[in-house]
C-alpha cells in the first residue's frame, strides 16, 4: 500500500514537472504574471511529491518489505538499521530518486528564498529546473523504477554490498548529490539568463550564493568519500584517480573556478562570457559523473550494475542539456558586452589567472578519464590512465595556482600594486622560507623538492594569515583598534582566509604523506615484533570473532613508543552473510603527526600472517583541510550582503547577536 | 599599458599555461598509459620484458603457493596461455582460484611476471570486463551461480 502511494507521488512529480517546465517559461514569454507564479507553486507540489515517493520506498526499506524488487536486490533483514535506511541510495534506483528530490529541493528552494528575483528571470530558472526534473524523472520511470514489485515476493533479500556499509559512505552520497545536483541551479540560472536577455552584475549575486552552497556540500562529498576509501579499501592511500573519483573532482575543480569568476562579474561586471560558461560547464559535468558512474562505461567500485538502455538515455539527456545550452549561449553571446576593463595586475587578473590554472588542470583530468574510452572505440586497445598521468599533469598546473593565491587576496581592483602586494606579504615568505630550511635540516640532506612543496602549503596559510592581519592593521595600530576592525571584517573576507587556509592545511597532508610515506610488507609470526617510523608493533596473533551480520578474524598488535604501549591496533578481514563478501577492515592509530595503518593479509604457514604495514604522516591534514574549506564556504554564505534574497530589514541586528546559521 | 597591450598579455598567458598543459599531457600519455593484455595476448604479441602492463585472466585451479614469506606465486591464465606471477604484499578479499583477477607489473626474462599491484574486486559475483572479454575471446564462459561458494 505504501509502496503504491510512492509509486504514485512519483509519476504525479512527472507530471507537476512536466507543467513547471512549460507554463513559467510561457508565461515570461507572454509577459502573464499568473502563469510565471505558476512555477513557485509547482516547484514546490513537485518536492512534497518526491518526498513521499522517498520516504515511502524508505518505509520499505526499514521495514524490509521485500514484495519490491529494489529491496530484494539490496536489503537483508539482519542488516543494521543504518544500513537499512543508507541501502535507499546504496543502488541505482534509490540513488536515482534521492537525485532527483535533490533536485526538487534545489528547485523548492529558490521558489522560497529567491522573492527578491525578477519574475520573469525567476520563472525562467523553474522552468529550466523543471525540464531537468522531467528528463531524470522520465529516466527513472522508464528504465530504473524503484517500485517495481517482486511476485512471487522472496522471504529474504540479498543484502547490500558490505563494503558500502559504513557510517561515513551512509552519508556520502547525499552529500554528493546536494554539490552535483546544486550546479543545476547555477546552470538554470545561466540558461535563464540567456533567454530573458539580461546578463549582469546581479545575476552574478543572486547565482553565487548557489553554487557556494553546492560547492560546499560537494567538498565534503569528495572529502568523505576519500576519507572512506582510505580506511576501508585497506590499500593505504586517500585518492586513486579512479575514473569515478575524477568524474567527481572535476565539476568540484569547475565550480571553484566558477566561484572565483562570478566575483569578478558581480564587483567589476566583467568575465560575463566566461562566467556564463562555466555554469553550463559545470552541471555538465555533473551530468557527465552521473553518465560515467551509471551507464556502465566505466567499472569501479563506485559504479552501480549497469544496463546499456540507461546509458543510451543518459547520453540523451547530456546532449539535449548540454548540447541545447552551448546552442543557446552560442546564439547568445555576441550580444554580451564586456564591462569594466582592467589592467593584468589587478584582482581581476589575479583571479583571471585562477580560473586559467583551474580549468585547464580539469582539462587535463577529463583528458586521463576519457581517453581510454576514445582510445578502445577507436582502436580496441584497452589500456589504464593511472595515477602517474595526473601526478605529472594535474601537480604542475597546481604549483602556479598555490604560489599566486595568497596575492590575490591582496590585490587591488583594477590596477594592482606588485610591489606592494610583495612587501605585505614578505612575513609570510619569511616563515615559509624558515620552514623549509628547518624541515630540510630536520630531514639531513633529503630530496630538496619535498621540503619546498611543504612550503608551498606554509606559503598559503601564512598568505591567508597576512590577509586578515592586514586588513585588520595587526601591529600597526593600537589593539583596540585592531579588535574593532577584526569584528567589523565583513564575514566573506573571513570566508576566502578561511577557506584559503584550508587548501594551505590540504596541501601540508598531501605533501608529506605522498613524499614521506613510509610502508612495510611482511610476514608475520604471533610474538615477533616489526619497527616502522619509530613505532614497535608486536603481533599477538589472531582471533575468530562473530559481529551482527558478519564473522570475522581479529588480528591484536600492541604498539609501543619508547617501551611504552600507547594502543592496540585491531586490523581484521570479515566475511559477511549476505550477500557473502569479505572486507578487510584497517587497524589505525591516529595521531597529529601521522596514522599507523595496519592490514591483515592471508594466514600463511605455522599462524604467520602477512600484514602491511604503512605510517603516513600529517594523513589527517587533508581532511581537515577539506573541512577548513568548507567552513570557510559557510562564513562567506552567512554574510548578509551574499544571503540568498536576504530580506532588507530595516534596521540589522547587532552583528554579535546574529544567529549562527 | 594601452589596452591592445592589456589584451596581448592576457592572451600571452593564456597561451602559455594551455601550452604547458597541452605538453604536460602528452608528455604524460607517451610515459604512464598502461595497456591491458591476456595471457594470449602477451604471447602473440611478443611482450618484451621490463614493459609494464595489466595482466588479466583467471587465477589458475591449483597454482597459488604461499611460502613463509609474503611473498605469492600463482598463474595467470585465459585457459589457452598460462603465465607465472610473483606478488609481495597483501592480496585483495576476493583473490581466488578460478577467480578474475588483474594485476599490473612488468615481465621478467624468465616469463614470470613480477606484480606490483593486484587489483580487488569487491563483489563475488562481479568479472572485471577485460577479464571477461579475453575468457569469450577463448570460448570460455563464465560458471553459473557461485554465491554459495565458500571463499
Amino acid at each position: 500500500m505504501i509502496a503504491e502511494i510512492g509509486h504514485f507521488s512519483l509519476l504525479l512529480a512527472l507530471g507537476v514537472a512536466l507543467a513547471q517546465m512549460i507554463l513559467p517559461i510561457w508565461g515570461a514569454q507572454r509577459g502573464n504574471q499568473a502563469l510565471m507564479r505558476m512555477g513557485s507553486s509547482a516547484a514546490q507540489a513537485q518536492f512534497v511529491l518526491l518526498l513521499i515517493a522517498f520516504s515511502a520506498l524508505t518505509v520499505a526499506y526499514v521495514t524490509s518489505d521485500f514484495s519490491l524488487l529494489n529491496v530484494v536486490q539490496n536489503s537483508h533483514s539482519a542488516k543494521p538499521m543504518l544500513y537499512k535506511v543508507s541501502g535507499v541510495w546504496g543502488n541505482h534506483e534509490g540513488s536515482l530518486l534521492l537525485w532527483v528530490l535533490i533536485l526538487a529541493l534545489f528547485g523548492c528552494a529558490v521558489a522560497v528564498f529567491g522573492r527578491n528575483l525578477p519574475p520573469d528571470l525567476k520563472a525562467n530558472v523553474l522552468g529550466v529546473q523543471g525540464s531537468i526534473s522531467v528528463a531524470f524523472l522520465l529516466f527513472m520511470i522508464m528504465t530504473s523504477n524503484p517500485f517495481i514489485r517482486a511476485d512471487p515476493a522472496p522471504f529474504e533479500g540479498r543484502g547490500l554490498n558490505p563494503i558500502l556499509q559504513d557510517p561515513a559512505l551512509s552519508f556520502h552520497p547525499p552529500f554528493l548529490y546536494l554539490g552535483y545536483v546544486g550546479f543545476s541551479v547555477a546552470f538554470s540560472f545561466a540558461v535563464a539568463a540567456l533567454i530573458t536577455g539580461r546578463i549582469d552584475p546581479a545575476w552574478a549575486r543572486w547565482v553565487r550564493p548557489w553554487t557556494l552552497m553546492a560547492w560546499m556540500f560537494l567538498t565534503l562529498g569528495i572529502s568523505m568519500g576519500s576519507w572512506w576509501a582510505y580506511y576501508e579499501l585497506g590499500w593505504g592511500g586517500w585518492w586513486f584517480w579512479d575514473p569515478v573519483e575524477n568524474a567527481s573532482f572535476m565539476p568540484w575543480l569547475s565550480g571553484t573556478a566558477l566561484l572565483h569568476s562570478a566575483l569578478v562579474m558581480e564587483k567589476r561586471d566583467s568575465l560575463k562570457i566566461w562566467t556564463i560558461l562555466l555554469a553550463i560547464l559545470t552541471f555538465s559535468l555533473s551530468l557527465m559523473g552521473a553518465f560515467l558512474v551509471r551507464s556502465g562505461v566505466l567499472t569501479s567500485v563506485h559504479s552501480f550494475a549497469t544496463d546499456p538502455a540507461r546509458g543510451v538515455f543518459i547520453l540523451g539527456i547530456m546532449v539535449i542539456f548540454i548540447g541545447g545550452a552551448l546552442a543557446l549561449f552560442a546564439h547568445r553571446a555576441q550580444m554580451l558586452r564586456q564591462g569594466g576593463i582592467f589592467a593584468p595586475v589587478s584582482r581581476e587578473g589575479s583571479l583571471v589567472l585562477n580560473n586559467l590554472l583551474i580549468t585547464t588542470s580539469c582539462a587535463a583530468v577529463f583528458i586521463g578519464t576519457l581517453y581510454p574510452l576514445a582510445l578502445e572505440a577507436v582502436t580496441g586497445d584497452k589500456i589504464s590512465v593511472g595515477p602517474p598521468f595526473f601526478n605529472a599533469t594535474f601537480g604542475p598546473l597546481m604549483i602556479p595556482l598555490l604560489i599566486a593565491m595568497p596575492f590575490g587576496p591582496f590585490l587591488a581592483w583594477k590596477r594592482g600594486d606588485i610591489l606592494g602586494v610583495a612587501q605585505r606579504l614578505s612575513v609570510a615568505a619569511v616563515v615559509t622560507a624558515l620552514v623549509v630550511i628547518a624541515v630540510y635540516a630536520y630531514l639531513a640532506r633529503g630530496p630538496w623538492l619535498a621540503p619546498l612543496a611543504l612550503g608551498m602549503g606554509i606559503w598559503v596559510i601564512a598568505g591567508a594569515l597576512s590577509e586578515v592581519a592586514f586588513r585588520a592593521k595587526m601591529f600597526r595600530a593600537p589593539w583596540e583598534e585592531v579588535f574593532r576592525r577584526l569584528r567589523n571584517l565583513p564575514r566573506a573576507a573571513y570566508g576566502t582566509a578561511v577557506a584559503h587556509l584550508g587548501v594551505g592545511v590540504m596541501v601540508l597532508g598531501v605533501v608529506a604523506t605522498t613524499a614521506w610515506q613510509s610502508e612495510k610488507i611482511l610476514a608475520v609470526k604471533p610474538g615477533e615484533t616489526v619497527n616502522i617510523a619509530g613505532y614497535d608493533l608486536r603481533f599477538g596473533g589472531v582471533a575468530p570473532s562473530q559481529g551482527p551480520n558478519y564473522r570475522e578474524q581479529i588480528g591484536v598488535l600492541i604498539v609501543k613508543r619508547g617501551g611504552e604501549e600507547i594502543t592496540r591496533l585491531h586490523p581484521s578481514k570479515r566475511l559477511y552473510d549476505a550477500p557473502k563478501t569479505a572486507t578487510t577492515e584497517a587497524g589505525i592509530y591516529a595521531s597529529w603527526g601521522g596514522d599507523l595503518y595496519v592490514v591483515l593479509g592471508d594466514e600463511l604457514k605455522e599462524g604467520a600472517f602477512t600484514l602491511r604495514f604503512y605510517f603516513n604522516p600529517l594523513v589527517r591534514f587533508i581532511w581537515i583541510g577539506t573541512l577548513i574549506m568548507f567552513f570557510g564556504g559557510f562564513l562567506s554564505l552567512s554574510d548578509r550582503r551574499l544571503r540568498v534574497g536576504a530580506p532588507k530589514r530595516a534596521r540589522a541586528a547587532p552583528a554579535n547577536a546574529a544567529p549562527a546559521e | 599599458m594601452t589596452r591592445k597591450q592589456r589584451r596581448s598579455v592576457l592572451i600571452g598567458t593564456c597561451l602559455a599555461v594551455l601550452g604547458l598543459a597541452v605538453a604536460l599531457v602528452l608528455f604524460s600519455l607517451e610515459d604512464s598509459i598502461v595497456f591491458f593484455y591476456s595471457p594470449s595476448d602477451v604471447v602473440e604479441k611478443n611482450i618484451k620484458p621490463g614493459q609494464r602492463f595489466r595482466l588479466g585472466g583467471l587465477v589458475e585451479e591449483g597454482s597459488v603457493k604461499r611460502g613463509e614469506s609474503a611473498t605469492v606465486q600463482f598463474s595467470v591464465t585465459d585457459t589457452a596461455k598460462t603465465i607465472p606471477v610473483r606478488y609481495t604484499g597483501v592480496l585483495p578479499d576476493l583473490f581466488g582460484e578460478g577467480q578474475g583477477v588483474i594485476t599490473e607489473g612488468t615481465l621478467g626474462s624468465d616469463g614470470l611476471f613480477i606484480a606490483e599491484s593486484v587489483l580487488a574486486k569487491h563483489d563475488e559475483n562481479y568479472m572485471p570486463p577485460e577479464v571477461a572479454e579475453a575468457l569469450e575471446r577463448q570460448g570460455v564462459r563464465r560458471g553459473g551461480d557461485s554465491a554459495d561458494k565458500p571463499n
